[in-house]
């Protein structure tokens, strides 16, 4: 497969912009399922800047991390949908601003 | 015997706990069996111990266990045992048996019976612990347990504010002597390494020529615990005081015992004190200063049990003054004979009261002669040897002292004229006791008469007065002895003839009306001298101007905690802080990730401002 | 050719990200996010990283996706909460925080352009990958396992009080 030549930077946009879209989303949403999206999103988008950084130097590291970071994704996700139908039995809402125990 | 010696101060201490934790749920009559029990089988325990150890009069030492390790300090629950200890521990459960035994009747109404025997026997245990201990730390535990006794007996009747607030200054004042006590033992482990006594004397005498700055100093905060404890000058106010207590206490504690501990504590380390002339002229010249002012104020006194009070504080005047020229002996001997009649003018005036419905004011009595004949020749007798009539227990004592000092060199002769002006005193005021009592118009009739339990004590107590003196003390081994020599004829004849003139004085007084003072004492100056004389020299009020006064006036000062005022200035700040940042604190997610985005966006600028 | 190719499929990710937590609608949101995460996959294999682009598909699009499906489907939000969505999402709530990242993507704009070079179009094949996976990062492997163990126990924990919980209701 010939090799595909773009400029790092773009690369690094281009997840930069990912990552806060999933920020805003962070930030905005109040439905406790976007906020774990969002989250998905955020942690793609900072898989893309090792895979590009990988691609850079021909290494395999950054295909490793993204690795690391799938498993991490898989683990929250997996403990994330469990408060989700736990926050739902509960409180029956999946609104986060509802879960405001912390405070006290 | 001699291997149980340590049964004797368990005897009491043990009876202690079990009336502390029994807490008066035993029977009365078991109470008193087992608080005057105790004591006197310690006293046949001391018996005992003196018979075998007359066999073979050489000192012993006796470790139990070992106290505390620390380091070089290692000092042992160990006992000592001499002449000196055998004559004190003879008197503390001899005269203690006998005033246990008076107290079984005197306190026969009182409620707190079990509270009074245990605090009784747990003093006579302290005590014991004193006088037998082999180290000054050991010996400074039992110091302290007497001090501690001391103050729970004056404040027994507690109900009244003004026995605790006595208690109070009997604990705080001789707390001053104690902390110089504790001062001297430190200087003195910390320059020989050592707290057992006789490796004191021994290393004291190695390292030090005689006036050393170091054991001046050393014998001198010594002295500081002897007088605090002793009520010497200038820490002699709590004593008198201290008769807020039932009178069988102050029998014991307050005339016959413990207030003698400092001469003792002085008597054990005589070869210190030999090493430390200035300590020993500061002993006696504290003596006589002491014997002299509390004697001029006993003579002014109303208070049958302040009379006494004052008395003892002088006739211990004596003992320091005998401790000070070097009549060591004579000074224990005094000691002895002092417990003796003491306690019978203590048991008797007990008795008095007892008998008068608690009358203490002596010109409300009169005329009991053949009302409370008991307590009449009680008294006639203790006063005779408070007096030193001659052939008295007191008489031989006081005489050895006296002579002793004239034969001090340097102001010997001072010191023993102090001493004959003060003989004076005591006779005119000890006999103006017995005369304005005793004789005269009766003003309050008795209304019993002591029972057997009481009498028995004040007989034996009078026996012993009287020949108390013939007593020869096993002494000559423990202590350095009296340099001899006699002296000129007419100095004995004078101490002889001194307490004879004074109680002839007090019948011309105050019994006879032959020579009438009136015009005297109702003149402006004798009112005034009165006054002076009879508030103590007014050393009350200059203590209370010069340390409570200025003491009660920084606490009020500082009631309100004025150093605080920043630290709760940073807590109420901080508080306030708290709930500002609280505020922050939202729960919710989304407040939380906003924030974090904002605390990025300042931490990626700082960044980049730095790369 | 693949240039294009690739700026397209960068375009695709973030337009259907925005897109994605834009939605009222889970299911909608869900299958935007599935459409990003192919266009990152075709990124990846554009790059040179062919394992890392059918890890992409395969786990994050097919496994993790799929879970969310799942949940979507238990909870049966259906119209209600289409509506109380588009309530929480009023426009001045998007005031704030999009200010906040455009601020942030400012300042990771300024410290990326600072970079340069490009991608090396050096293939790496998922044998490079496997060897230096259990390489030199044996450890990470084993901790990224004891993490899986650990998510494991925890969805399992919080799973079974949510069902014992419904059975006795």
């Amino acid at each position: 497969m010939p090799g595909l030549q773009v400029p790092l930077e773009h690369v690094l946009m281009m997840a930069a912009a990912l990552f806060i879209a999933g920020l805003v989303g962070l930030m905005v949403r109040r439905n406790i399922i976007f906020i774990l999206m969002s989250l998905e999103v955020m942690l793609n988008a900072s898989a893309l800047a090792f895979v590009a950084a990988g691609a850079h130097w021909g290494q395999a590291d950054g295909q490793i991390i993204f690795m690391l970071i799938l498993t991490v994704a898989a683990a929250e996700v997996s403990v994330g949908l469990g408060l989700v139908l736990l926050l739902q039995r509960r409180f029956k809402t999946l609104d986060m601003d509802n879960a405001n125990r912390l405070r006290d | 015997m001699l291997d149980f010696l340590w049964l004797i101060p368990l005897l009491p201490l043990a009876s202690a706990a079990l009336l502390m934790v029994t807490a008066g749920s035993l029977p009365r009559p078991l109470i008193a069996a087992c608080g005057a029990g105790s004591v006197g089988l310690a006293a046949l325990c001391v018996l005992l111990t003196g018979l075998s150890w007359a066999h073979d009069p050489v000192p012993r030492q006796m470790e139990l266990w070992t106290w505390m390790q620390v380091g070089t300090l290692r000092p042992t629950i160990g006992f000592y045992l001499d002449g000196l200890t055998l004559v004190m521990m003879s008197v503390i459960t001899g005269v203690g048996f006998l005033i246990h035994l008076y107290s079984t009747e005197f306190m026969e109404e009182d409620e707190s019976l079990s509270r009074y025997f245990a605090y009784m026997n747990l003093f006579v245990a302290a005590m014991l612990i004193l006088v037998m201990a082999d180290n000054l730390l050991f010996l400074y535990l039992g110091w302290e347990g007497v001090g501690l006794c001391s103050y729970l007996l004056v404040g027994f009747w507690y109900r009244d504010p003004v026995n605790g607030a006595a208690a109070r200054k009997a604990f705080v004042v001789t707390r001053i002597g104690d902390t110089a006590m504790a001062l001297g033992l430190l200087l003195l482990f910390t320059e020989l390494g050592t707290l057992d006594i006789q490796q004191l004397a021994e290393l004291a005498q190695g390292k030090w020529q005689p006036g050393d700055t170091t054991i001046v100093l050393a014998t001198a905060l010594l002295l500081g615990g002897a007088v605090g404890k002793s009520a010497q000058l200038p820490l002699h106010t709590w004593l008198p005081d201290a008769m807020a207590g039932p009178t069988p206490v102050s029998a014991l504690i307050h005339a016959a015992t413990m207030v003698t501990a400092g001469v003792y504590l002085i008597a054990r380390n005589h070869e210190l004190f030999l090493l430390a002339p200035p300590t020993l002229l500061a002993v006696a010249v504290l003596g006589l200063l002491t014997l002299l002012l509390a004697a001029f104020t006993a003579l002014n006194q109303h208070d049958i049990k302040r009379i006494l009070a004052y008395s003892t504080i002088s006739q211990i005047g004596y003992m320091f003054l005998g401790l000070g020229v070097g009549a060591w002996s004579a000074g224990i001997f005094h000691l002895v004979t002092h417990a003796f009649f003491k306690a019978l003018l203590f048991l008797a005036a007990g008795a008095v009261i007892h008998c008068l419905h608690h009358e203490h004011n002596i010109f409300r009595m009169g005329g009991l002669r053949t009302r409370l004949p008991v307590a009449f020749w009680s008294f006639l007798i203790g006063s005779a040897a408070l007096a030193a009539l001659p052939f008295t227990s007191g008489f031989y004592s006081k005489d050895q002292i006296l002579l002793a000092a004239y034969q001090w060199p340097q102001i010997g002769p001072w010191l023993w004229a102090g001493g004959l002006l003060g003989a004076l005193l005591t006779a005119i005021y000890s006999f103006r006791l017995v005369f304005i009592v005793f004789f005269g118009e009766a003003q309050t009739e008795p209304d019993r008469q002591p029972g057997w339990r009481m009498a028995l004590p004040l007989s034996i107590l009078c026996v012993a007065s009287i020949v108390g003196g013939w007593i020869s003390l096993p002494l000559a081994e423990a202590l350095p002895a009296t340099q001899s020599g006699h002296p000129a004829a007419a100095v004995e004849w004078i101490s002889i003839a001194i307490p004879v003139i004074g109680v002839s004085l007090a019948y011309l007084i105050f019994l006879g009306r032959q020579l009438d003072l009136s015009a005297l004492v109702n003149s402006g100056l004798g009112q005034r001298l009165h006054q002076f004389w009879y508030s103590g020299w007014r050393m009350d009020a200059l203590y209370n101007w010069l340390w409570v006064r200025p003491y009660q006036f920084t606490a009020r000062l500082l009631k309100d905690e004025p150093v605080d005022l920043a630290y709760n200035g940073v807590v109420h700040t901080s508080v306030a802080l708290h709930h500002l940042l609280s505020n922050l604190q939202t729960g919710r997610m989304r407040w939380y990730a906003s924030t974090m985005v904002g605390g990025l966006i300042v931490l990626l600028a700082v960044l980049a401002r730095a790369g | 050719m693949m240039e294009s190719l690739f700026y397209m499929a960068g375009f695709v990710a973030f337009t259907a990200t925005v897109l994605s937590l834009s939605r009222t609608n889970a299911t909608h949101a869900l299958i935007y996010l599935i459409i990003s995460l192919l266009a990152v996959a075709v990124m990846f294999y554009l790059m040179g990283a062919p394992f890392a682009a059918a890890l992409e598909i395969v786990v994050y699009a097919g496994a993790i996706m799929v879970l969310f499906v799942f949940v979507i489907m238990m909870l049966n939000l259906g119209q209600a909460g289409e509506q109380r969505e588009r309530q929480w999402l009023a426009p001045r709530i998007w005031i704030v925080p999009t200010l906040l990242a455009l601020i942030l993507l400012v300042e990771m704009a300024l410290a990326i352009t600072q970079i340069s070079g490009t991608t090396s179009g050096v293939e790496v094949t998922p044998k490079e990958v496997g060897l230096t996976l259990f390489g030199p990062y044996l450890l990470a492997v084993e901790i990224a396992s004891m993490l899986l163990l650990a998510g494991l126990v925890g969805a399992y924990h919080l799973g079974r009080r949510s069902i014992d919980r419904s059975r006795q209701s």
